[in-house]
Protein backbone atom coordinates (compact mmCIF):
# COMPACT_ATOMS: atom_id res chain seq x y z
CA UNK A 1 0.00 0.00 0.00
CA UNK A 2 1.41 3.44 -0.88
CA UNK A 3 1.84 6.16 1.73
CA UNK A 4 -1.10 8.53 2.14
CA UNK A 5 -0.75 12.07 0.80
CA UNK A 6 -2.67 13.47 3.73
CA UNK A 7 -3.22 11.73 7.03
CA UNK A 8 -5.75 13.12 9.50
CA UNK A 9 -5.67 11.64 13.02
CA UNK A 10 -8.18 12.21 15.85
CA UNK A 11 -8.78 15.76 14.70
CA UNK A 12 -11.19 18.01 16.55
CA UNK A 13 -11.93 21.38 15.01
CA UNK A 14 -13.96 24.45 15.93
CA UNK A 15 -15.20 27.30 13.79
CA UNK A 16 -15.73 30.70 15.43
CA UNK A 17 -15.50 28.98 18.80
CA UNK A 18 -18.19 26.38 18.11
CA UNK A 19 -16.97 22.77 17.84
CA UNK A 20 -17.82 21.41 14.39
CA UNK A 21 -15.81 18.22 14.02
CA UNK A 22 -14.70 15.70 16.63
CA UNK A 23 -12.34 12.76 16.38
CA UNK A 24 -11.92 12.65 12.64
CA UNK A 25 -9.64 10.05 11.06
CA UNK A 26 -9.01 10.08 7.32
CA UNK A 27 -6.26 9.06 4.93
CA UNK A 28 -6.15 10.40 1.40
CA UNK A 29 -4.11 8.18 -0.93
CA UNK A 30 -2.95 8.97 -4.47
CA UNK A 31 -5.74 8.18 -6.97
CA UNK A 32 -8.43 8.18 -4.28
CA UNK A 33 -11.81 9.51 -5.39
CA UNK A 34 -13.69 10.28 -2.20
CA UNK A 35 -17.25 11.57 -2.28
CA UNK A 36 -18.00 13.62 0.82
CA UNK A 37 -21.63 13.79 1.88
CA UNK A 38 -23.45 15.04 4.94
CA UNK A 39 -25.98 17.64 6.08
CA UNK A 40 -25.37 21.39 5.93
CA UNK A 41 -23.37 22.51 8.95
CA UNK A 42 -22.10 18.95 9.38
CA UNK A 43 -18.51 20.08 8.89
CA UNK A 44 -17.77 19.25 5.24
CA UNK A 45 -16.28 22.66 4.47
CA UNK A 46 -14.49 22.80 7.84
CA UNK A 47 -12.83 19.48 7.00
CA UNK A 48 -11.63 20.86 3.66
CA UNK A 49 -10.17 23.89 5.47
CA UNK A 50 -8.27 21.50 7.74
CA UNK A 51 -6.85 19.75 4.66
CA UNK A 52 -5.70 23.08 3.19
CA UNK A 53 -4.07 24.02 6.47
CA UNK A 54 -6.01 27.30 6.64
CA UNK A 55 -7.79 26.10 9.79
CA UNK A 56 -5.72 24.64 12.62
CA UNK A 57 -7.25 21.69 14.48
CA UNK A 58 -7.88 22.16 18.20
CA UNK A 59 -6.81 18.60 18.88
CA UNK A 60 -5.28 15.85 16.78
CA UNK A 61 -2.83 15.93 13.94
CA UNK A 62 -2.72 16.41 10.18
CA UNK A 63 0.44 14.99 8.62
CA UNK A 64 1.85 14.70 5.15
CA UNK A 65 4.00 11.52 5.03
CA UNK A 66 5.56 12.39 1.66
CA UNK A 67 5.75 16.18 2.09
CA UNK A 68 2.99 18.79 1.95
CA UNK A 69 1.06 18.08 -1.23
CA UNK A 70 -0.11 20.71 -3.66
CA UNK A 71 -3.89 21.01 -3.29
CA UNK A 72 -6.18 22.43 -5.97
CA UNK A 73 -9.52 23.95 -4.97
CA UNK A 74 -12.77 24.48 -6.81
CA UNK A 75 -15.12 26.57 -4.62
CA UNK A 76 -18.88 26.87 -4.98
CA UNK A 77 -19.58 29.06 -7.99
CA UNK A 78 -22.48 30.73 -6.20
CA UNK A 79 -20.11 32.18 -3.61
CA UNK A 80 -18.25 34.28 -6.19
CA UNK A 81 -19.07 37.77 -7.46
CA UNK A 82 -19.73 37.20 -11.16
CA UNK A 83 -19.56 40.91 -11.97
CA UNK A 84 -16.01 41.32 -10.66
CA UNK A 85 -13.81 42.88 -13.39
CA UNK A 86 -11.38 39.99 -13.91
CA UNK A 87 -10.67 38.08 -17.13
CA UNK A 88 -10.73 34.31 -17.62
CA UNK A 89 -6.95 34.34 -18.17
CA UNK A 90 -6.33 36.18 -14.88
CA UNK A 91 -8.63 33.82 -13.00
CA UNK A 92 -6.71 30.80 -14.32
CA UNK A 93 -3.34 32.47 -13.65
CA UNK A 94 -4.31 33.10 -10.04
CA UNK A 95 -4.08 29.33 -9.52
CA UNK A 96 -0.31 29.61 -10.01
CA UNK A 97 0.29 31.80 -6.99
CA UNK A 98 1.73 30.01 -4.01
CA UNK A 99 3.08 30.68 -0.56
CA UNK A 100 6.54 32.22 -0.74
CA UNK A 101 6.28 33.21 -4.40
CA UNK A 102 2.92 35.04 -4.50
CA UNK A 103 4.61 38.43 -4.96
CA UNK A 104 6.70 37.36 -7.97
CA UNK A 105 5.69 38.39 -11.44
CA UNK A 106 4.50 35.87 -14.01
CA UNK A 107 6.55 34.54 -16.89
CA UNK A 108 5.49 33.95 -20.49
CA UNK A 109 5.65 30.22 -19.68
CA UNK A 110 2.97 30.68 -17.05
CA UNK A 111 0.77 32.51 -19.52
CA UNK A 112 1.25 29.85 -22.17
CA UNK A 113 0.32 27.11 -19.72
CA UNK A 114 -2.82 29.01 -18.72
CA UNK A 115 -3.84 29.56 -22.35
CA UNK A 116 -3.34 25.87 -23.14
CA UNK A 117 -5.46 24.87 -20.18
CA UNK A 118 -8.17 27.36 -21.20
CA UNK A 119 -8.29 25.73 -24.64
CA UNK A 120 -8.28 22.20 -23.18
CA UNK A 121 -11.22 23.13 -20.97
CA UNK A 122 -13.25 24.25 -23.96
CA UNK A 123 -12.91 27.98 -23.44
CA UNK A 124 -10.91 28.77 -26.56
CA UNK A 125 -11.10 32.45 -27.54
CA UNK A 126 -12.56 33.47 -24.20
CA UNK A 127 -9.25 34.12 -22.38
CA UNK A 128 -9.62 37.90 -22.38
CA UNK A 129 -13.33 37.96 -21.60
CA UNK A 130 -14.44 39.23 -18.18
CA UNK A 131 -15.98 36.43 -16.08
CA UNK A 132 -19.27 38.33 -16.03
CA UNK A 133 -19.85 37.49 -19.69
CA UNK A 134 -19.56 33.71 -19.16
CA UNK A 135 -22.32 31.18 -18.62
CA UNK A 136 -22.39 29.22 -15.37
CA UNK A 137 -20.82 26.20 -17.00
CA UNK A 138 -18.09 28.27 -18.64
CA UNK A 139 -17.21 29.93 -15.35
CA UNK A 140 -17.08 26.50 -13.74
CA UNK A 141 -14.60 25.36 -16.42
CA UNK A 142 -12.45 28.45 -15.80
CA UNK A 143 -12.45 27.71 -12.07
CA UNK A 144 -11.54 24.07 -12.74
CA UNK A 145 -8.62 25.25 -14.90
CA UNK A 146 -7.56 27.54 -12.04
CA UNK A 147 -7.72 24.59 -9.62
CA UNK A 148 -5.54 22.27 -11.68
CA UNK A 149 -3.03 24.67 -13.31
CA UNK A 150 -0.52 24.06 -10.51
CA UNK A 151 -0.60 20.27 -11.11
CA UNK A 152 -2.05 19.41 -7.70
CA UNK A 153 -1.77 15.97 -6.11
CA UNK A 154 -5.13 16.48 -4.41
CA UNK A 155 -8.15 18.24 -5.92
CA UNK A 156 -10.87 19.48 -3.56
CA UNK A 157 -14.25 20.34 -5.12
CA UNK A 158 -17.00 22.03 -3.10
CA UNK A 159 -20.46 21.29 -4.53
CA UNK A 160 -19.39 21.46 -8.19
CA UNK A 161 -22.85 20.36 -9.32
CA UNK A 162 -24.90 23.25 -7.94
CA UNK A 163 -26.05 25.97 -10.32
CA UNK A 164 -24.52 24.20 -13.29
CA UNK A 165 -26.46 23.10 -16.32
CA UNK A 166 -27.07 19.39 -16.77
CA UNK A 167 -25.05 19.34 -19.99
CA UNK A 168 -21.90 20.47 -18.30
CA UNK A 169 -22.41 18.22 -15.31
CA UNK A 170 -21.85 15.11 -17.41
CA UNK A 171 -18.77 16.61 -19.02
CA UNK A 172 -17.43 17.65 -15.64
CA UNK A 173 -17.69 14.11 -14.30
CA UNK A 174 -15.89 12.78 -17.38
CA UNK A 175 -13.15 15.35 -16.85
CA UNK A 176 -12.85 14.41 -13.19
CA UNK A 177 -12.52 10.75 -14.14
CA UNK A 178 -9.60 11.64 -16.36
CA UNK A 179 -7.99 13.90 -13.74
CA UNK A 180 -8.31 11.10 -11.19
CA UNK A 181 -5.65 9.17 -13.11
CA UNK A 182 -3.07 11.69 -11.90
CA UNK A 183 -4.53 13.15 -8.69
CA UNK A 184 -6.61 12.26 -5.67
CA UNK A 185 -10.07 13.85 -5.69
CA UNK A 186 -12.09 14.96 -2.67
CA UNK A 187 -15.57 15.87 -3.85
CA UNK A 188 -18.06 17.52 -1.50
CA UNK A 189 -21.67 17.19 -2.59
CA UNK A 190 -25.20 17.14 -1.31
CA UNK A 191 -26.41 15.29 -4.36
CA UNK A 192 -25.74 11.72 -3.33
CA UNK A 193 -27.32 10.25 -6.43
CA UNK A 194 -24.89 11.79 -8.87
CA UNK A 195 -21.75 11.53 -6.85
CA UNK A 196 -21.96 7.89 -5.91
CA UNK A 197 -21.87 6.89 -9.57
CA UNK A 198 -18.44 8.47 -10.10
CA UNK A 199 -16.64 8.25 -6.76
CA UNK A 200 -14.74 5.21 -5.50
CA UNK A 201 -15.40 5.62 -1.78
CA UNK A 202 -17.68 7.73 0.37
CA UNK A 203 -17.03 9.76 3.51
CA UNK A 204 -19.99 10.83 5.56
CA UNK A 205 -19.34 13.98 7.59
CA UNK A 206 -21.78 14.88 10.34
CA UNK A 207 -19.95 16.15 13.39
CA UNK A 208 -17.49 13.36 12.83
CA UNK A 209 -16.44 11.28 9.84
CA UNK A 210 -17.50 7.78 8.79
CA UNK A 211 -15.54 6.26 5.97
CA UNK A 212 -17.38 3.89 3.65
CA UNK A 213 -14.91 1.98 1.47
CA UNK A 214 -17.36 1.54 -1.42
CA UNK A 215 -19.56 3.74 -3.58
CA UNK A 216 -22.77 1.86 -2.90
CA UNK A 217 -24.99 3.27 -0.19
CA UNK A 218 -28.03 1.85 1.51
CA UNK A 219 -30.49 3.39 3.94
CA UNK A 220 -29.09 1.10 6.62
CA UNK A 221 -25.55 2.30 6.06
CA UNK A 222 -26.65 5.92 6.28
CA UNK A 223 -28.53 5.17 9.50
CA UNK A 224 -25.50 3.52 11.07
CA UNK A 225 -23.35 6.48 10.02
CA UNK A 226 -25.91 8.93 11.39
CA UNK A 227 -25.92 10.71 8.06
CA UNK A 228 -29.34 12.27 7.66
CA UNK A 229 -29.39 13.00 3.95
CA UNK A 230 -31.98 12.41 1.34
CA UNK A 231 -31.29 9.30 -0.69
CA UNK A 232 -33.94 10.23 -3.22
CA UNK A 233 -31.75 11.88 -5.81
CA UNK A 234 -32.96 14.47 -8.28
CA UNK A 235 -33.01 13.74 -11.95
CA UNK A 236 -31.97 10.45 -13.48
CA UNK A 237 -30.57 8.25 -10.70
CA UNK A 238 -27.78 5.91 -11.70
CA UNK A 239 -28.91 2.48 -10.58
CA UNK A 240 -25.68 1.74 -8.75
CA UNK A 241 -26.64 4.14 -6.02
CA UNK A 242 -29.28 2.25 -4.15
CA UNK A 243 -29.26 -1.35 -3.22
CA UNK A 244 -32.65 -2.99 -3.50
CA UNK A 245 -34.46 -3.39 -0.21
CA UNK A 246 -35.06 -6.98 0.65
CA UNK B 1 -13.56 84.14 -21.73
CA UNK B 2 -10.29 82.47 -22.69
CA UNK B 3 -8.43 85.40 -21.18
CA UNK B 4 -10.27 84.93 -17.93
CA UNK B 5 -9.36 81.24 -17.95
CA UNK B 6 -5.68 81.88 -18.60
CA UNK B 7 -5.47 84.64 -16.05
CA UNK B 8 -6.80 82.23 -13.42
CA UNK B 9 -3.67 80.12 -13.79
CA UNK B 10 -1.53 83.07 -12.68
CA UNK B 11 -2.88 82.74 -9.17
CA UNK B 12 -1.10 80.46 -6.76
CA UNK B 13 -4.39 79.29 -5.19
CA UNK B 14 -5.71 78.21 -8.57
CA UNK B 15 -2.52 76.37 -9.50
CA UNK B 16 -2.76 74.56 -6.17
CA UNK B 17 -6.39 73.71 -6.82
CA UNK B 18 -5.63 72.23 -10.25
CA UNK B 19 -2.68 70.23 -8.90
CA UNK B 20 -4.89 68.90 -6.08
CA UNK B 21 -7.66 67.97 -8.49
CA UNK B 22 -5.19 66.07 -10.71
CA UNK B 23 -3.51 64.16 -7.86
CA UNK B 24 -6.82 63.38 -6.14
CA UNK B 25 -8.29 62.01 -9.38
CA UNK B 26 -5.31 59.71 -9.92
CA UNK B 27 -5.45 58.45 -6.34
CA UNK B 28 -9.21 57.94 -6.55
CA UNK B 29 -8.81 56.07 -9.86
CA UNK B 30 -6.86 53.27 -8.18
CA UNK B 31 -8.64 53.15 -4.82
CA UNK B 32 -12.07 53.73 -6.38
CA UNK B 33 -11.65 50.83 -8.83
CA UNK B 34 -10.93 48.56 -5.87
CA UNK B 35 -13.90 49.95 -3.90
CA UNK B 36 -16.34 49.60 -6.80
CA UNK B 37 -15.08 46.14 -7.81
CA UNK B 38 -15.34 44.77 -4.27
CA UNK B 39 -18.73 46.48 -3.85
CA UNK B 40 -17.64 48.26 -0.67
CA UNK B 41 -18.96 51.72 -1.57
CA UNK B 42 -21.19 51.77 1.51
CA UNK B 43 -18.26 50.80 3.75
CA UNK B 44 -16.29 53.66 2.25
CA UNK B 45 -19.17 55.99 3.07
CA UNK B 46 -18.93 54.83 6.69
CA UNK B 47 -15.18 55.50 6.77
CA UNK B 48 -15.71 58.96 5.27
CA UNK B 49 -18.31 60.09 7.76
CA UNK B 50 -16.59 58.51 10.76
CA UNK B 51 -13.52 60.60 10.00
CA UNK B 52 -15.52 63.74 10.87
CA UNK B 53 -15.34 62.60 14.50
CA UNK B 54 -11.56 62.75 14.24
CA UNK B 55 -11.66 66.21 12.70
CA UNK B 56 -13.82 67.48 15.58
CA UNK B 57 -11.66 65.82 18.23
CA UNK B 58 -8.48 67.27 16.71
CA UNK B 59 -9.96 70.78 16.76
CA UNK B 60 -11.03 70.34 20.36
CA UNK B 61 -7.54 69.23 21.38
CA UNK B 62 -5.86 71.88 19.24
CA UNK B 63 -4.24 69.33 16.91
CA UNK B 64 -4.04 69.12 13.11
CA UNK B 65 -7.53 68.09 11.91
CA UNK B 66 -5.97 66.01 9.15
CA UNK B 67 -4.26 63.75 11.72
CA UNK B 68 -7.50 63.32 13.64
CA UNK B 69 -9.35 62.38 10.46
CA UNK B 70 -6.67 59.86 9.43
CA UNK B 71 -6.71 58.22 12.86
CA UNK B 72 -10.52 57.88 12.86
CA UNK B 73 -10.68 56.72 9.23
CA UNK B 74 -8.03 54.01 9.63
CA UNK B 75 -9.56 52.77 12.88
CA UNK B 76 -12.98 52.59 11.22
CA UNK B 77 -11.66 50.90 8.07
CA UNK B 78 -9.84 48.20 10.04
CA UNK B 79 -12.77 47.88 12.44
CA UNK B 80 -15.26 47.24 9.62
CA UNK B 81 -12.83 44.79 7.97
CA UNK B 82 -12.61 42.98 11.32
CA UNK B 83 -16.39 42.93 11.79
CA UNK B 84 -16.95 41.56 8.27
CA UNK B 85 -14.44 38.73 8.87
CA UNK B 86 -15.77 37.76 12.29
CA UNK B 87 -19.35 38.19 11.12
CA UNK B 88 -20.96 38.45 14.55
CA UNK B 89 -22.71 41.76 13.82
CA UNK B 90 -24.80 42.70 10.80
CA UNK B 91 -22.25 44.48 8.67
CA UNK B 92 -24.52 47.09 7.10
CA UNK B 93 -25.97 48.03 10.48
CA UNK B 94 -22.47 48.32 11.96
CA UNK B 95 -21.54 50.68 9.13
CA UNK B 96 -24.61 52.86 9.73
CA UNK B 97 -23.76 53.09 13.43
CA UNK B 98 -20.15 54.09 12.80
CA UNK B 99 -21.30 56.50 10.08
CA UNK B 100 -23.69 58.47 12.31
CA UNK B 101 -21.59 58.17 15.47
CA UNK B 102 -18.64 59.76 13.67
CA UNK B 103 -20.75 62.70 12.52
CA UNK B 104 -22.25 63.06 16.02
CA UNK B 105 -18.85 63.09 17.72
CA UNK B 106 -17.56 65.59 15.19
CA UNK B 107 -20.37 68.05 15.74
CA UNK B 108 -20.17 67.68 19.55
CA UNK B 109 -16.43 68.40 19.61
CA UNK B 110 -16.74 71.32 17.23
CA UNK B 111 -19.41 72.89 19.47
CA UNK B 112 -17.33 72.27 22.61
CA UNK B 113 -14.26 73.93 21.10
CA UNK B 114 -14.00 77.38 22.65
CA UNK B 115 -13.44 80.47 20.57
CA UNK B 116 -12.95 80.00 16.83
CA UNK B 117 -15.38 77.56 15.22
CA UNK B 118 -14.12 76.08 11.97
CA UNK B 119 -16.18 76.50 8.87
CA UNK B 120 -18.38 73.39 8.85
CA UNK B 121 -19.41 73.95 5.26
CA UNK B 122 -15.84 73.50 4.04
CA UNK B 123 -15.61 70.06 5.68
CA UNK B 124 -18.97 68.95 4.38
CA UNK B 125 -18.63 70.25 0.81
CA UNK B 126 -14.87 70.74 0.37
CA UNK B 127 -12.78 73.82 -0.21
CA UNK B 128 -10.41 73.09 -3.05
CA UNK B 129 -9.48 76.75 -3.51
CA UNK B 130 -7.92 76.98 -0.04
CA UNK B 131 -5.51 74.06 -0.47
CA UNK B 132 -1.93 74.82 0.61
CA UNK B 133 1.52 73.58 -0.41
CA UNK B 134 1.68 71.15 2.51
CA UNK B 135 -1.59 69.46 1.47
CA UNK B 136 -0.24 68.87 -2.02
CA UNK B 137 2.98 67.27 -0.77
CA UNK B 138 1.09 64.85 1.47
CA UNK B 139 -1.29 64.02 -1.37
CA UNK B 140 1.67 63.35 -3.67
CA UNK B 141 3.35 61.12 -1.07
CA UNK B 142 0.22 58.99 -0.54
CA UNK B 143 -0.32 58.79 -4.31
CA UNK B 144 3.23 57.47 -4.81
CA UNK B 145 2.89 54.90 -2.01
CA UNK B 146 -0.48 53.71 -3.34
CA UNK B 147 0.76 53.51 -6.94
CA UNK B 148 3.84 51.58 -5.82
CA UNK B 149 1.70 49.10 -3.88
CA UNK B 150 -0.59 48.61 -6.89
CA UNK B 151 2.32 48.12 -9.29
CA UNK B 152 4.18 45.66 -7.05
CA UNK B 153 1.20 43.67 -5.77
CA UNK B 154 -1.34 44.13 -8.54
CA UNK B 155 -2.16 40.43 -9.03
CA UNK B 156 -2.37 39.48 -5.33
CA UNK B 157 -4.64 42.50 -4.73
CA UNK B 158 -7.05 41.41 -7.48
CA UNK B 159 -6.91 37.72 -6.52
CA UNK B 160 -7.72 38.39 -2.87
CA UNK B 161 -10.50 40.79 -3.84
CA UNK B 162 -12.11 38.37 -6.32
CA UNK B 163 -11.89 35.15 -4.27
CA UNK B 164 -10.29 35.53 -0.83
CA UNK B 165 -11.00 31.92 0.14
CA UNK B 166 -9.18 30.52 -2.88
CA UNK B 167 -6.32 32.98 -2.35
CA UNK B 168 -6.00 31.64 1.18
CA UNK B 169 -5.73 28.06 -0.07
CA UNK B 170 -2.85 29.18 -2.31
CA UNK B 171 -1.00 30.63 0.66
CA UNK B 172 -1.51 34.32 -0.14
CA UNK B 173 -1.40 36.65 2.91
CA UNK B 174 -5.05 37.62 2.44
CA UNK B 175 -5.54 39.36 5.79
CA UNK B 176 -2.36 41.43 5.38
CA UNK B 177 -3.27 42.54 1.86
CA UNK B 178 -6.81 43.45 2.91
CA UNK B 179 -5.58 45.44 5.90
CA UNK B 180 -3.06 47.36 3.82
CA UNK B 181 -5.85 48.13 1.33
CA UNK B 182 -8.12 49.27 4.19
CA UNK B 183 -5.42 51.72 5.35
CA UNK B 184 -4.84 52.98 1.79
CA UNK B 185 -8.60 53.48 1.32
CA UNK B 186 -8.80 55.45 4.57
CA UNK B 187 -5.83 57.67 3.60
CA UNK B 188 -7.19 58.31 0.10
CA UNK B 189 -10.64 59.24 1.41
CA UNK B 190 -9.35 61.60 4.09
CA UNK B 191 -7.07 63.39 1.62
CA UNK B 192 -9.92 63.77 -0.85
CA UNK B 193 -12.19 65.28 1.79
CA UNK B 194 -10.07 68.46 1.48
CA UNK B 195 -11.18 68.75 -2.15
CA UNK B 196 -14.64 67.32 -2.24
CA UNK B 197 -15.93 67.45 1.33
CA UNK B 198 -17.32 64.59 3.40
CA UNK B 199 -20.70 64.51 1.70
CA UNK B 200 -19.44 64.65 -1.89
CA UNK B 201 -16.16 62.72 -1.72
CA UNK B 202 -17.45 59.30 -2.80
CA UNK B 203 -18.28 60.73 -6.23
CA UNK B 204 -14.58 60.70 -7.19
CA UNK B 205 -14.33 57.05 -6.13
CA UNK B 206 -17.40 55.81 -7.99
CA UNK B 207 -18.53 57.95 -10.95
CA UNK B 208 -15.35 57.81 -13.14
CA UNK B 209 -15.04 54.09 -12.38
CA UNK B 210 -18.57 53.39 -13.54
CA UNK B 211 -17.97 55.45 -16.67
CA UNK B 212 -14.82 53.41 -17.37
CA UNK B 213 -16.73 50.17 -16.70
CA UNK B 214 -19.03 51.03 -19.60
CA UNK B 215 -16.00 50.46 -21.82
CA UNK B 216 -14.07 47.64 -20.17
CA UNK B 217 -14.46 44.72 -17.76
CA UNK B 218 -10.77 44.55 -16.84
CA UNK B 219 -9.53 45.88 -13.53
CA UNK B 220 -6.41 47.47 -15.06
CA UNK B 221 -8.34 49.22 -17.84
CA UNK B 222 -10.88 50.54 -15.35
CA UNK B 223 -8.07 52.18 -13.38
CA UNK B 224 -6.65 53.88 -16.49
CA UNK B 225 -10.10 54.83 -17.77
CA UNK B 226 -11.21 56.35 -14.49
CA UNK B 227 -7.90 58.24 -14.22
CA UNK B 228 -8.64 59.90 -17.57
CA UNK B 229 -12.32 60.58 -16.83
CA UNK B 230 -11.45 61.77 -13.34
CA UNK B 231 -8.69 64.15 -14.41
CA UNK B 232 -10.69 65.63 -17.30
CA UNK B 233 -13.84 65.84 -15.20
CA UNK B 234 -12.26 67.55 -12.22
CA UNK B 235 -10.23 70.08 -14.25
CA UNK B 236 -13.21 70.98 -16.45
CA UNK B 237 -15.39 71.13 -13.34
CA UNK B 238 -12.93 73.39 -11.58
CA UNK B 239 -12.73 75.80 -14.53
CA UNK B 240 -16.50 75.87 -14.87
CA UNK B 241 -16.85 76.57 -11.17
CA UNK B 242 -14.43 79.48 -11.36
CA UNK B 243 -16.13 80.99 -14.42
CA UNK B 244 -19.66 80.66 -13.01
CA UNK B 245 -18.58 81.35 -9.42
CA UNK B 246 -20.16 78.18 -8.01
CA UNK B 247 -18.63 75.63 -5.54
CA UNK B 248 -15.84 73.55 -7.16
CA UNK B 249 -16.78 70.16 -5.71
CA UNK B 250 -20.37 70.41 -6.91
CA UNK B 251 -19.27 71.45 -10.42
CA UNK B 252 -16.82 68.50 -10.59
CA UNK B 253 -19.55 66.01 -9.70
CA UNK B 254 -21.82 67.54 -12.31
CA UNK B 255 -19.18 67.14 -15.04
CA UNK B 256 -18.29 63.57 -13.92
CA UNK B 257 -21.96 62.56 -14.08
CA UNK B 258 -22.37 64.27 -17.45
CA UNK B 259 -19.48 62.15 -18.81
CA UNK B 260 -21.21 59.01 -17.59
CA UNK B 261 -24.58 59.93 -19.07
CA UNK B 262 -23.11 60.99 -22.43
CA UNK B 263 -21.12 57.76 -22.80
CA UNK B 264 -24.08 55.65 -21.67
CA UNK B 265 -26.32 57.45 -24.16
CA UNK B 266 -23.78 57.02 -26.94
CA UNK B 267 -23.51 53.27 -26.27
CA UNK B 268 -27.30 52.88 -26.18
CA UNK B 269 -27.65 54.72 -29.50
CA UNK B 270 -24.90 52.65 -31.10
CA UNK B 271 -26.53 49.43 -29.97
CA UNK B 272 -29.90 50.30 -31.50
Amino acid sequence: MPEPLISVREVTAAYNGDPVLTDVDLDIFPNDFIGVIGPNGGGKTTLSKILFGILKPQKGKVSFPSGRPNIGYLPQVSRLDHSFPITVLDVVLSGLSSKGTWWRSLTSGHKKKALNLITENGLEGLANRPVGTLSGGQLQRALLARAIINDPQVLVLDEPNTFVDRNFEGELYQLLGKLNETMAIFLISHDIGTISSIVKTIACVNGTLHYHPSNVLTDEVLKVYNCPIDLIAHGPVPHRVLKKHT
Amino acid sequence: MMDTLFSLFQYQFFQNAVATALLTSLLAAMIGTYIVSRKIVFISGGITHASFGGIGLAYFLGLNPFLGAVAFAITTALGIEWISTKGKIREDSAIAIVWSLGMALGIIFVFLTPGYTPNLMSFLFGSILSVGRWDIWILLAVLVVTALFFVLFFRPVIYTAFDPEFARTRGLPVALIRHVMAVLIAMAIVLSIRTMGIILVLSLFTIPQNTAMLMSGRFRNIIFGSAIFGVVGSVVGLLTASLLDIPGSAAIIFVLTLQFLLLKGFILLKLR
